[in-house]
């Protein structure tokens, strides 16, 4: 049942990547000078590795050259000395300005850059744009792809709640499924990390970064084209939250710990040449914890992206009957591993946040008793 | 490291934490606490089942015990109840033997006393009425030998007689 489900899901992935690329094929030899098919294939990677201002599913030539789009144009809420709220659909995906209030925006490389009426991009001598960039609130395809995911994680376990309500604390349907997961977190995540007595207010935000790290990352597999876990911005959001929650949680145990770190096991002047090193350690492990978690779920949505695509583009540089079966077969392989990837990353997410609350969360009376039971018995 | 600060947008920072936020939010007042209260619920439910199976069971256990407790002494009481009953019995029968000889013995001496004296009123009913038949004889062989003179007169000169010979 599912791996047809899959099959079909990337056959659909490759006909969809594949009348892009050659759509963009066209559109560039017209307008700049020939690129060679691995620069397309790699652009169009980047490409759909970033945000975006509409939501397009794909994008065609027709026969008389126009490039056609589909999907839906999506708002573009700009803060430029005062509000600028306008449709991403006025860029016709990045191929005209918009004029809003008499200021000209541009889009490029899926950034919006203030320019003169001609939309002319000053680079610097890195090429980089050194064009106004206004502060960009927009509602972009990772925003909504946000609120979608909320929407669906909202649905499926207040619907959840519900059926323990009707059938006397027993799930029913999709329940069945999720609430194994649901305990999983509680009794394998958080309690044995956290302590039975002090999980209880983290639940919450352990179940929540779990199923919507899970989710995205599964909706990243779907060829809609999707990165929202895989994006810097977000993963930062997230590891920014675990790490507010770590240290607005600690107990004075952890602070005593990030400062006086060998407690009143030697004197304080044999102490202090040590701490000259050790607090300093210490305090930068407070943000490696939050970083690793930011920087590990953002590489590997992202390396698990780059690999799926280019496996997928070397089918069309191949063009071999030898060639493209196996980087499809590939392809098809590594996207089966993404879908265990895609768990993997939120559990890990999860995990180590949970492990980061249960070290500020905990108090060393308590661990003593337990080791003097443990001896004991 | 500048590719990923030029990959940073504030606005979907902004977006996410806001999001989030929220989502956390909503999420544990409509579905986290009412699912993980009704998991709690439905645990302590079969804990507290579980544990009055247990109990339910001692308490079988304990019956049980009690009734054989009970069984047994009441067997014991039978027991007792039953020997007792056979002394008692013993000791009726051996008194009542007691008493029927002694019983019997007094009724046999009675009765020989009875025979006794009423062997002797007999015997002297018998005496007294041989004394009178001997007086009657007597009487009347006195009569039929006094009939006449010569007889009377004879006796008196005999019994003269007999009176100087003493």
């Amino acid at each position: 049942m599912r791996k047809p489900f899959l099959l079909k899901i990337l056959l659909a992935a490759v006909l969809l990547l594949g009348n892009s690329a050659f759509a963009s094929v066209k559109e560039d030899s017209s307008e700049e000078p020939k690129k060679d098919l691995k620069t397309e294939i790699k652009e169009y990677i980047n490409h759909h590795l970033q945000d975006s201002h509409d939501f397009s599913l794909f994008s065609y030539t027709n026969d008389a050259g126009e490039h056609i789009y589909v999907g839906s144009s999506l708002p573009v809420i700009l803060w430029d000395n005062g509000l600028k709220v306008f449709s991403s659909s006025k860029f016709h995906h990045g191929e005209t300005l918009a004029e809003v209030d008499g200021n000209y925006y541009k889009l490029y490389h899926s950034k919006i850059y203030k320019t003169d009426a001609e939309g002319t991009i000053n680079y610097d001598e890195e090429h980089h744009a050194t064009n106004v960039k206004p502060i960009d609130f927009s509602i972009t395809k990772n925003v909504v792809m946000i609120i979608v995911t909320g929407l669906l994680m909202l649905w499926l376990f207040t619907s959840l709640a519900r059926s323990y309500a009707k059938n006397n604390g027993v799930p029913t349907g999709m329940g069945r499924f999720f609430e194994p997961i649901v305990l999983y977190i509680r009794d394998d995540i958080a309690r044995p990390n956290i302590g039975e007595k002090r999980y209880r207010k983290y639940m919450s935000f352990l179940l929540t970064i779990f199923f919507f790290i899970w989710f995205l990352n599964m909706f990243g597999l779907t060829p809609l084209g999707i990165n929202v876990t895989g994006n810097i911005a977000i993963t930062f959001s997230l590891a920014i939250m675990t790490f507010l929650i770590t240290n607005l949680t600690g107990t004075k145990d952890y602070w005593m710990h990030q400062f006086n770190p060998l407690g009143d096991s030697m004197p304080w002047y044999a102490k202090i040449p040590l701490y000259i090193i050790l607090v300093p350690i210490e305090m930068l492990g407070l943000i490696i914890k939050p970083f690793s978690l930011l920087i590990r779920l953002y590489a590997n949505m992202q390396a698990g992206h780059i690999v799926l695509m280019s496996l997928i583009g070397l089918m069309f540089i191949f063009k071999s009957w030898l060639g493209s079966p196996l980087s499809f077969a590939l392809a098809f392989a590594i996207s089966l591993i993404e879908i265990l990837v895609a768990l993997l990353q939120a559990y890990i997410f999860t995990m180590l946040s949970a492990l980061y609350f249960g070290f500020a969360s905990e108090e060393h009376e308590h661990e003593h008793e337990e080791d003097a039971e443990l001896a004991h018995s | 490291m500048e590719k990923l600060l030029n990959e940073f947008s504030i606005g979907l920072f902004f977006w996410q934490t806001l999001l989030f936020g929220l989502l956390v939010f909503l999420l544990w007042k409509f579905a986290w606490k009412p699912i993980l209260n009704a998991v709690n619920d439905r645990e302590d439910g079969i804990k507290d089942a579980l544990a009055a199976a247990e109990n339910a069971k001692k308490e079988m256990q304990n019956v049980t015990a009690d009734s054989e407790k009970l069984l047994k002494e009441a067997r014991a009481e039978r027991e007792s109840l039953l020997k007792e009953a056979r002394e008692i019995k013993d000791r009726l029968i051996a008194e009542s033997k007691d008493q029927a000889k002694v019983e019997g013995d007094k009724m046999i001496k009675q009765a020989q006393a009875t025979i006794e004296s009423e062997k002797k009123a007999a015997v002297a009913d018998i005496k007294n009425q041989v004394a009178e038949l001997s007086v009657e004889i007597a009487e009347k062989v006195i009569k039929k030998q006094l009939s006449n003179k010569d007889k009377q007169l004879k006796l008196v000169d005999d019994m003269l007689g007999d009176i100087k010979l003493n």
